[in-house]
């Protein structure tokens, strides 16, 4: 199941769990992880604006969603306070958080700012 | 070349596109990409009239999009960055850029809101999102047995003090003078929870924290130099608003605020731009009203359409003056 999920260069965003995460961040040498919830409103702008970067710059930047309700661990261990909430992950590390939604060239900028 | 473009898709600009689209004007509207509709953020609204339940506003504002859609309004996530008076065949019109596209239309209606004001104490932009909030709804859930203080003493800041405790071990609601300016039902009902304790008379001075938050420094209003220190998880700040109006600057009238000035009919001093909801100066800021005034303006704005075009009927012009 797991080998499924998380393919080389994905187009899309992967559904990341508690479970899991540590998985994908060893994977992927520059991962993104938009934590959200159903009852953020920003969170629900900022949907479209991952699903396009994750289209837009596959093979080079992966995101992957991760709902803070049904996965509780990982957003007490990285400190989430607030959402929406980007993880990066650099060569297996966190390397920084990017708190709020903004447009799509921003987002990309705060993004490369962690390269 | 549009009859009307709306900016801002809250309640105010969505309800215009409902009967713009369906007085068969040409309407855009353009809504922010990234920034959702002030109303998105509590969990429930009580007031809006015909729903005895409440509605999240969420499903409100998803279900204003959709009416206006069925009238078939063309609305386009684009930040408006910039506007320019032009002429087109002979009339006053309006380039507008978004997304470096331009559109243009012969009347402008705007409905682009409010954003909260910051308390601009040291602390606060720094620890913004690690533990400095402005919405409860999205951030409530992450203070489960924690302590936070609420900073502000209307509607918003009491029926947000509530909503947190749903979470919250025990909310502090500081404000500034010595009684709240929240509405009746919402004071008693924030009076009677236990897990609420007030702190009047106080202002934040500073939001004390390393990486996130870990209390706030409070002075008490009557006695200077007094300091105190209050130890939170999390600070939530409903300090009042600050109209999202800079693009009007400098092109219609506004108060010393920023809220635009207009007439009963929406019209700014600037024929063919209309303004409605939380932007413009104006008594009650609610949802109800945005919508009662996004009606206003359309229909305003046909007027000035019809006129403009020649084809208005004989007793529809409204004009008081
Ligand atoms: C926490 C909270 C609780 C509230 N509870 C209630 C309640 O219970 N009942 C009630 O009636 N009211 C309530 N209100 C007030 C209500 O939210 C507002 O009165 C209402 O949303 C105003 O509608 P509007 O359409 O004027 O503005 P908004 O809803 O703020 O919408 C304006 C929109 O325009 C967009 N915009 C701004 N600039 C641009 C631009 N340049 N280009 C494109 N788009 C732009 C903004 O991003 C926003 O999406 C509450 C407000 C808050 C913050």
């Amino acid at each position: 199941m797991t080998e499924e999920k998380f393919v080389d260069n994905p187009d899309h965003p992967l559904e990341i769990t508690d479970s899991d995460i540590d998985q994908a961040i060893t994977k992927y040498p520059f991962f993104v992880v938009d934590c959200w919830a159903q009852w953020c409103g920003p969170c629900r702008m900022l949907t479209p604006v991952v699903d396009s970067l994750a289209k837009k710059h596959q093979g080079n930047i992966t995101f992957g969603k991760l709902d803070v309700d049904n996965n509780p661990a990982t957003a007490s261990k990285y400190g989430i306070r607030s959402i929406p909430n980007l993880i990066v992950f650099k060569d297996g590390q966190k390397v920084g958080d990017i708190i709020g939604a903004m447009p799509e060239d921003r987002l990309l900028d705060e993004i490369n700012s962690y390269r | 070349m549009y009859d009307v473009i709306i900016i801002g898709a809250g309640p105010a600009g969505l309800t215009a596109g409902i009967y713009a689209s369906r007085a068969n004007l040409k309407t855009l509207l353009l809504g922010s990409s990234f920034n959702p509709s002030l109303i998105t953020t509590t969990d429930i609204i009580e007031n809006y009239p015909g729903f005895p339940d409440g509605i999240s506003g969420f499903e409100l504002v998803d279900k204003l999009t959709e009416q206006a859609q069925h009238f078939g309004l063309e609305i386009i996530s684009h930040d408006v960055s910039s506007i320019e008076k032009i002429s087109a065949e002979g009339s006053d019109a309006w380039e507008i850029w978004a997304d470096q596209k331009n559109f243009q239309a012969y009347s402008l209606i705007f409905s682009t809101g409010a954003e909260y004001a910051k308390l601009d104490v040291p602390g606060e932009q720094a620890l913004t999102g690690k533990g400095v909030s402005y919405c409860a709804t999205c951030d409530g859930p992450f203070y489960r047995e924690k302590d936070v203080v609420v900073v502000g003493g209307g509607d918003t800041a009491v029926q947000e003090a509530l909503f947190l405790t749903k979470f919250a071990r025990k909310v502090t609601l500081v404000h500034r003078r010595d009684r709240l300016r929240a509405t009746g039902v919402l004071r008693e009902r924030a009076e009677k929870n236990e897990k609420i304790a007030f702190v009047l008379n106080s202002e934040v001075e500073e939001i004390l924290g390393d990486t996130v938050v870990s209390g706030v420094r409070l002075k008490d209003v009557n006695t200077p130099n007094s300091a105190k220190q209050l130890r939170a998880d999390g600070v939530f700040i409903f300090a009042g608003y600050v109209p999202n109006t800079s693009l009007l600057t400098d092109i219609v009238e506004m108060d010393d605020k920023g809220y635009i000035i207009t007439d009963d009919q929406m019209r700014t001093s600037v024929a063919g731009i209309f303004a409605c909801g939380d932007c413009r100066q104006k008594l009650l800021r609610q949802v109800v009203t945005a919508c009662g005034d996004g009606a206003t303006a359309a229909f305003a704005a046909e007027l000035y359409i019809d006129e403009l075009k020649g084809t208005s009927y004989e007793g529809r012009t409204i004009d008081t003056k």
